[in-house]
Parts: C-alpha cells; sequence; structure tokens
C-alpha cells in the first residue's frame, strides 16, 4: 500500500537498512507512512470550512550505544531513501558491518478496523451531523448564543522495518468529534465543551446518539459555570470525579516513568522501582491494548506489539514504559511505548491509555467523607516538570463540598500538586472506573500524540487549588 | 563566496515557488473556483543535542508543505499536501474543490480585498543561512553543555545542549494576483541541566535565538546561566496561601500579553467568546501602557512583509495611555465585525510594550515583598471570562532582595483586573521571541499555597 507505487519491494529494505550498517550502528530502522486526514467545523450554524491534508513520508534511524542519527523525506523513493540513510548513518564510523536480521513477524494485535474513516459517512451527512448537533444544542436551552462544532478523521498507514528483522504494518483509523458552546445570562458569559472519538469510524457517534449527548453534555457544563462563585484558594481535600480527571495519572505519575527520563536519570521517579509511592489501594497501569481506543495500537511507532504495563500495583512502583532505545540502554524489554508524531519526528517512549483500577467505595460515600473541600469532575490540559515532580492540571468543571454534600459550582482553577506524593495521599478509589471519551492528545518535545485516561472516584487528601476565594476549613 | 551561492538558491527557489503558486491558480480556475489562494513552505535544518558531554543526536530536517484554499463564490475548501508533483497539486485542488460543493455560503468568506494587498515587499534582512556541519554543531553543544555542567558542583545531570540551524522560504500567493515570498534563516543554542541536593532535583534551562548567527549569545555564557537557573531553584518552598504582588520575569510576561492578544483577536470577538469584547476606546490598562506592534523591525523573529492573506503588514498601536485602539484581525474576521483587516491573519508580528525606567533589579526594590515568577504552569486561562489560574514556580522577595526560591503554588485573578494592575514594566527586554516584553509588576494576585 505504501511500498508498491514507489516501486519499492521488500528486499530493497534490507539493502537499504544493509547500507547503514556498514558503519558502527547497533540497531537502524525505517518508518514509512501515508497518512490522510480531513476536516469539518461549524459555527453560527453553518458549516464554514473543511480541510483535507494528504501527507506521506518515510524517517530513517541509526543508532550507535545511545548516539541516534536521524534524516527524512516525504518522498517515498529509493535515491531519497538512500540519501537518509546515509545522513542517518553518519552517527557512527564507518568499517563494520552490522547484521540485518531476515524478517520475523513481529505479532501485534486486532484491535481495530482497518478501515478508512473518511469515507464511513458521505459528505452531505456530515454536514447533517455537524447542523444536527448545533439545532440541538440551541433548542435545550435559549441561553446557548454561540455552537462551535467540529468533526475529523484520520487514517494512518504505517510500515516499520528494522535491523532486528522487524517487519511490521500497521493501518490506524481516528475520528474525533467537538462541540463547544457559550451561554449566556444577564450579561455574564460561560463555555461549555464536550467531546470523543476513537480508532473507530465516523458511524460511533450516531450510534446511541452519541453526537447529541455530546451536545447536551456541552450545554449542560456551560449552564453550571453561569453559576460558578469564585473557586477557593489553598490546600484542602480533593475529590476528583471518574473518567477524564485521570489526567491527573497522565501528569503525575505517567509522564516519570517514562523509560527515557529514568535511563537518563532526570525524573523524579528515577531509581525507585519496587519503593512505595502510593497507597495501596492504588494501581495503575498504561494499557495499549484496548478495542478500538484512541490511545491503543496494534504496534507501536516501532515495530513492538503493544502490552498493559503495571505502572503501580497496589502502591509499589513496579515498572517503566519504554521504547527500544531505553529498554536496550537499562536491560529491560520494550513495553510496546515507543511512539512517534510522524515520519518526521523521532520515536521516544509514550503513554497509551493509562489508567488507575476500580476500588471498592461507593462515589457518594467519597464524597459524603469530605466535610469540605473540592469535587472537580472535568478538567482541561495538564503539564508537569518531569525533574522536580511538580504538575498542575486545570479544572473547567468543579464543584464546593460543604458537609458532606457537594453545593455550589465554582470558577475554573488550576490544581497542583507533587507527583511522587501524590498518590500517597489518595485514602478512597470508587468503584466506578472509567475512561476518557477520546479527546486527549499528549505533547511531549514538541511531539503531539493521541493517548486515553481513566480513573474511578478518588479522593486527594490534600492537593492545592488555584482559586481567588479565602478558603477556611469549616467556615 | 559560500552565502553569495545560498542568495542565488534562494532565487532560484522562490522562482520555482512561485510557478508552482501559478500552477494551483491556474488548476483552481479550471476546476471552477472563483477565487484560489496558496500558499508554499520549505525548510531545511540540523539539530545536534550534546548529552553529557557526548552526541546524543544528530537530527536532519527536510520539510515542505502546500496549502491551497478554493472559493466558489462565498463557499470554500482548503487541502494540503506535501507532494509538489503536478499529479499531487491537482489531486489537492480537487479535494479542496470537493470540500467547497458541501461547506456553506458565507457572506464573509473570500480573499481579502485586492487593494489590501501588500504593493511592495521590503527586505526585512530575515535570511542569514549558516553553513553549519554536523561537526561544527557538536563543538559548539560540547562546549556549552560542559560550561554549564563546570559552573557548580551542584550540577550533576544534563538533559544535553541542543545547537540548531534551518532556513526556509514561504510564498503565498492568490486570484487577485498577488504574488511574494521571503526566506528566513533561524538559529538556536540552548542548554538544559539539572541541579541536586539533598532537597531533590531542579531543572531549568538558557537559550539564545536569532535570525543572524553573529547575534546567538556565546555558548559558554548560555551554559553558564542555564546552570546558574538551575542551582538557584535548589530548596524551594511553598507560600502560606495569600494575596500578593507579583513580578511576572521578562521571557514569561510575554504570556500575558499574548493572552491579551488573543482576547481582542477576531475569531474571540465575533464568536462573542472574548472578555474584552466592545472594550475598544475603553482604559484597559493603566494609562503609561502603550502596546503596539512594528512588523518590520530589521532581523526580527516576527517580522513579516505581509501577513498570510497577502495583506501590507504596518506599524500601528494596539494600546495607548492604556486605551485599546485597535483589535487583530483577518479578513474574515474584519468583514464579521464589519471593520478592515489590520494585516495580522496568521497572527501579530513584533508585539512590543515601553519600558519604564527600572531594570529587574530595581523593580524588586519597587516590589519589596512579593513574588518574582519565573516559571508558568498549565493552560489555566479562559479567554472567555478572563479567568487566570496557573501554577508557578519563582523566588519569594522580601526587603527587594530575593529571600528563598518557591514551587508548587498557583498564582490566580481575572485577566482584567490583572491588566488594570500593573504597577510598572521593566526595561530588561526579551529580545527572543515574537512578543518583547520586560518584567511586569502587577499587585494583588491570589497565591494558593500551604
Amino acid at each position: 500500500m505504501i511500498l508498491s507505487p514507489a516501486g519499492i519491494v521488500e528486499g530493497d529494505l534490507q539493502d537499504v537498512l544493509s547500507h547503514i550498517m556498514i558503519h558502527a550502528v547497533d540497531d537502524a530502522d525505517l518508518y514509512f507512512q501515508l497518512s490522510h486526514f480531513e476536516s469539518w467545523s461549524l459555527e453560527d450554524g453553518i458549516v464554514k470550512e473543511g480541510v483535507h491534508n494528504l501527507e506521506q513520508g518515510v524517517g530513517v534511524r541509526a543508532i550507535s550505544g545511545d548516539k541516534t542519527g536521524f534524516a527524512y523525506s516525504d518522498e517515498i523513493v529509493l535515491p531519497a531513501l538512500n540519501q537518509a540513510a546515509t545522513a542517518a548513518r553518519a552517527i557512527a564510523r564507518s568499517g563494520q558491518q552490522g547484521i540485518v536480521k531476515s524478517w520475523s513477524g513481529a505479532g501485534g494485535h486486532d484491535l481495530y478496523v482497518p478501515q478508512d474513516p473518511l469515507v464511513t459517512l458521505q459528505d452531505k451527512d456530515k454536514i447533517a451531523l455537524l447542523e444536527a448537533l448545533d439545532a440541538e444544542a440551541r433548542r435545550i436551552d435559549p441561553r446557548v448564543k454561540q455552537v462551535m462544532v467540529s468533526l475529523a478523521a484520520s487514517q494512518d498507514v504505517v510500515l516499520i522495518a528494522a535491523s532486528d528483522g522487524t517487519l511490521a504494518a500497521d493501518i490506524r483509523p481516528l475520528v474525533r468529534l467537538n462541540v463547544s458552546v457559550i451561554a449566556e445570562q444577564d450579561g455574564r458569559r460561560e463555555q461549555g465543551t464536550a467531546g470523543g472519538g476513537g480508532r473507530v469510524s465516523y458511524q460511533y457517534f450516531l450510534e446511541g446518539n452519541r453526537g447529541t449527548d455530546y451536545a447536551h453534555e456541552a450545554v449542560r457544563q456551560a449552564l453550571v459555570n453561569l453559576e460558578a462563585v469564585n473557586a477557593p484558594a489553598g490546600t484542602m481535600k480533593v475529590v476528583l470525579g471518574p473518567g477524564w480527571p485521570g489526567v491527573l495519572l497522565h501528569e503525575a505519575i505517567g509522564h516519570g516513568l517514562e523509560g527515557d527520563f529514568n535511563r537518563k536519570g532526570t525524573s523524579a521517579f528515577s531509581g525507585r522501582i519496587g519503593q512505595k509511592v502510593a497507597t495501596d489501594l492504588c494501581t495503575v497501569v498504561d494499557d495499549g491494548t484496548l478495542a478500538d481506543r484512541r490511545g491503543s495500537l496494534n504496534v507501536d511507532d516501532e515495530g513492538v506489539p503493544t502490552q498493559c504495563t503495571v505502572l503501580i500495583e497496589n502502591g509499589i512502583l513496579r515498572g517503566y514504559m519504554q521504547d527500544k532505545l531505553s529498554a536496550r540502554l537499562m536491560g529491560m524489554k520494550p513495553t510496546g511505548n515507543g511512539r512517534r508524531e510522524s515520519y518526521a519526528h523521532l520515536p521516544m517512549p509514550r503513554m497509551t491509555n493509562t489508567y488507575m483500577l476500580a476500588g471498592e467505595s461507593d462515589p457518594g460515600e467519597i464524597i459524603s467523607a469530605v466535610d469540605h473541600g473540592l469535587y472537580a469532575v472535568n478538567f482541561g490540559g495538564g503539564q508537569v516538570d518531569i525533574t522536580s515532580g511538580k504538575f498542575v492540571f486545570s479544572a473547567s468543571e468543579a464543584y464546593l463540598i460543604e458537609n458532606g454534600k457537594v453545593t455550589r459550582p465554582v470558577r475554573g482553577a488550576t490544581l497542583i500538586g507533587n507527583g511522587p506524593d501524590v498518590l500517597t495521599r489518595v485514602t478512597m478509589v470508587g468503584n466506578d472506573l472509567e475512561l476518557d471519551t477520546g479527546v486527549g492528545t499528549c505533547g511531549k518535545e514538541g511531539q503531539s500524540v493521541p493517548v486515553g485516561v481513566g480513573q474511578p472516584t478518588l479522593l486527594v487528601e490534600g492537593l492545592t487549588v488555584g482559586g481567588t476565594s479565602p478558603f477556611s476549613q469549616g467556615a | 563566496m559560500p552565502e553569495n551561492l545560498l542568495t542565488k538558491e534562494v532565487t532560484f527557489n522562490q522562482d520555482r515557488l512561485e510557478a508552482i503558486i501559478g500552477d494551483i491558480m491556474a488548476e483552481a480556475r479550471s476546476q471552477g473556483a472563483s477565487a484560489s489562494e496558496a500558499a508554499i513552505s520549505i525548510e531545511s535544518g540540523l539539530s545536534v543535542i550534546v548529552r553529557m558531554g557526548s552526541v546524543e543526536t544528530i537530527e536532519h530536517n527536510r520539510d515542505k508543505g502546500l496549502g491551497v484554499t478554493v472559493y466558489f463564490g462565498h463557499r470554500k475548501g482548503t487541502a494540503s499536501t506535501s507532494d509538489f508533483s503536478p499529479a499531487a497539486i491537482k489531486q489537492a485542488v480537487q479535494a479542496a474543490c470537493t470540500i467547497a460543493r458541501y461547506t456553506a455560503e458565507d457572506d464573509c468568506a473570500g480573499l481579502a480585498d485586492a487593494n489590501m494587498m501588500a504593493m511592495n515587499i521590503p527586505d526585512l534582512d530575515l535570511c542569514y543561512p549558516w553553513q553549519l556541519d554536523a561537526e561544527t554543531a557538536i563543538t559548539l553543544a560540547e562546549e556549552c553543555e560542559a560550561h554549564a555542567r563546570a559552573t557548580d558542583q551542584r550540577i550533576t545531570n544534563s538533559e544535553g545542549a541542543t545547537v540548531a540551524s534551518h532556513q526556509g522560504f514561504r510564498v503565498y500567493g492568490n486570484s487577485h494576483g498577488f504574488c511574494g515570498g521571503y526566506a528566513t534563516t533561524r538559529h538556536s543554542v540552548s542548554c538544559a541541566v539539572i541541579a541536586q541536593d539533598d532537597n531533590g532535583m531542579q531543572r531549568d534551562y538558557w537559550y539564545s535565538v536569532a535570525r543572524d548567527r553573529n547575534e546567538l549569545e556565546s555558548p559558554a555564557a548560555i551554559g553558564r546561566r542555564a546552570a546558574q537557573r538551575s542551582v538557584k531553584r535548589l530548596g524551594g518552598r511553598r507560600l502560606v496561601t495569600q494575596q500578593a504582588p507579583v513580578i511576572f520575569a521578562a521571557d514569561i510576561a510575554g504570556s500575558l500579553l499574548s493572552h491579551f492578544i488573543r482576547a481582542i483577536s477576531g475569531g474571540s470577538l465575533y464568536r462573542h467568546a472574548s472578555f474584552l469584547e466592545g472594550q475598544i476606546g475603553k482604559q484597559s490598562f493603566p494609562g503609561f501602557v502603550h502596546i503596539y506592534e512594528n512588523p518590520h523591525l530589521k532581523k526580527a523573529l516576527g517580522s513579516a512583509p505581509f501577513d498570510s492573506e497577502g495583506v501590507a503588514t504596518r506599524e500601528r498601536d494596539l494600546v495607548s495611555n492604556g486605551i485599546i485602539e485597535s483589535y487583530v484581525l483577518d479578513s474574515y474576521a474584519a468583514r464579521k465585525l464589519g471593520m478592515e483587516t489590520t494585516g495580522n491573519a496568521g497572527g501579530v508580528h513584533n508585539l512590543l510594550i515601553d519600558a519604564g525606567g527600572y531594570n529587574l533589579t530595581a523593580l524588586l526594590r519597587e516590589m519589596g515583598k512579593g513574588l518574582l515568577v519565573t516559571e508558568l504552569m498549565g493552560m489555566g486561562v479562559n479567554t472567555v471570562t478572563g479567568d487566570y489560574s496557573r501554577g508557578a514556580a519563582g523566588y519569594w522577595i522580601e526587603h527587594g532582595e530575593i529571600a528563598y526560591p518557591v514551587e508548587e503554588i498557583t498564582i490566580a485573578g481575572n485577566l482584567r483586573d490583572m491588566f488594570m494592575h500593573i504597577q510598572a514594566i521593566g526595561n530588561d527586554i526579551d529580545l527572543r521571541g515574537n512578543i518583547r516584553t520586560g518584567s511586569i509588576l502587577i499587585d494583588g494576585i491570589t497565591i494558593a499555597g500551604t
């Protein structure tokens, strides 16, 4: 599908890899990619924009020890491939012929239908879907003044050939629908956003009225925020709702457990495997093998089948997420977490779907256990400083808890904590594990990849909430 | 002279790219489009990272891309591709035309008006090619990181030093007959190192970036500065929740101005999604605040002779005497608002704010007691409401001097109040970006900590 139009055959790939291995290179790989993408967007009640993008290319990587040479070309033809290979192999001296192993089946999963999602709905029906969601959002409440809906799909076809004998291919569909509204009341405006998607077809949004549900959810959030009072400021008990608030785990734990940072000793979690980093209630995994999920992959971008990696088991730090390079240098096994944004980027250890397993508490009990605190159910993005361990994530829908009851909604606020100890203050874990709806994108060193997060309802006994209102216990 | 050779190559490439633009316009016409526009960019470069004294990566970049938008009356479609072959161009135009069959009639959609096109394209001195080979880049990066690691014995680890050089061309054309292009270069040296003591690890960085490599800070100075910044953060404490004045250090203060720009941008305004809607002509900053755009500064990182619709860019005031004078508009938003484009399709070009008489030391003295923020985390800024809440790290200031480093705190307020409560703007202007500002002192910010 990628190679045949260019007249390249599998044998040529062996030749290119051999050409790289003439230098003192330990590993070499080729990453072919053919991707197309479309998006449609509606505002002011009409579909104003449509965008189509077609991209292809090949990335060539040569690794010698812990050194990496990398070049790429947006032309998939042999001369360009050889030129990139010559540039990449310059990382190591010439004069040694490394061995290119013969291809061995990489295995890999069958987690999603290898379809082209762009053609799973006729263009006119895409327009109709956007218009229907706009009408629905406006119908729900007259305070809705602006509705923005966007629909996007992509298909990524990748082929990975490596000197270690890896030859793997994957066809990766991805769709996404987003509804964003602005509601107005007495001159005050607030927004609400909801959406979802996965490695599925556009039909996903029509099944069970999913698209309509997003519209309802966006409107609900905006109306809640119209009533919001100033958020409290200070350190307090925080109950995090299930699902997308799992961005906590992504920032506080996930990044710090990526192999590259730990190989280099730059993570606040470096050298802490086997140590207690959370209460017994906490078990956190990174699982790339969930069917149809946004963060899932049949094989990672190095051709390694994805897996479910236990990061924290009953409070004990168990493992890191690895790509081939960090795994080799640390004497560990790759975990199927080697990912890259595209052929024009180097792979590195990245998360897939990161979540905490369910506990035993009823979510209602968790809230009633809090005298005064914050109940945060929706979040925007987050960020972490790997080295100091400090992380933030920003609540977009949150409520005060007063005397064990959820009371008034509060304005958005950023929460800040320290990754290596935040889970040591998790004292209750709900029985209501949810994964997010398929909206996450993770950025690292300038590269974006789709990811998933999830968690049950959690009680954290002390997180700093960045509101503006004085907060006093028992006030 | 190698640089002359490269200049020739620049011209050659520009001619070729302009020819491709012509082909795209012709193809769009033949497929029935009433108007069209296209942009092409190509970029090549080299980036080298040295970590703990040895090479970590050598990356050769070669990127190209082409985007086309077609109009059928007031219906619009857009497509892009990285393949410049005639077949791929035809396919991209076809994809854009197909989309335009389904998008809705939108009165405001279309090219910018013909009379707004840049009539002449000034040479803004943006291209200073550097024949950087991997060997030289490695040597410079080694020097930079070595100085960082030798600065203090508490520097125990490193994320490495990066030396990068990139050269690109950008060409834009539309069916008004406008076609213009220019070449740019961008060179940088950066370093990030880790300091450690009994309390734990802290990372910080420093970098230099310029169009002309001769204007880069020396690798040694960059390394030393990175090391000093990391060491200075060791032993960070938390603060008690309180209200206090805050100084946003020059290298992060630009973020405040970018929130302002976002709030006065056409897209936020016509969607009624800005806390500054309807504020034109109104006092939104203290009287001493002057914010302006100067797109034609020679050699500057944000300079551009025309915007991404071919509209001539020009120097103009956004805020004078604290009053908002003008919005930031492309032609679409301008039509939606019944105004005229300000030449800001694609954003602002060199945003500047007048400095007062204080350097940072004097600004700290002026504040006396409060917080100096040197790092902001997260995206807790709501343009609809102006609500602002972000993670922060920096230094607690007492008697006008640094008392101790602080971390794991948030700062919060509403941008509308924060802008009005600006007390002073330092003259320690950071020139490394599209927004040039000194440190900014703001009163009455809520700090959340213990």
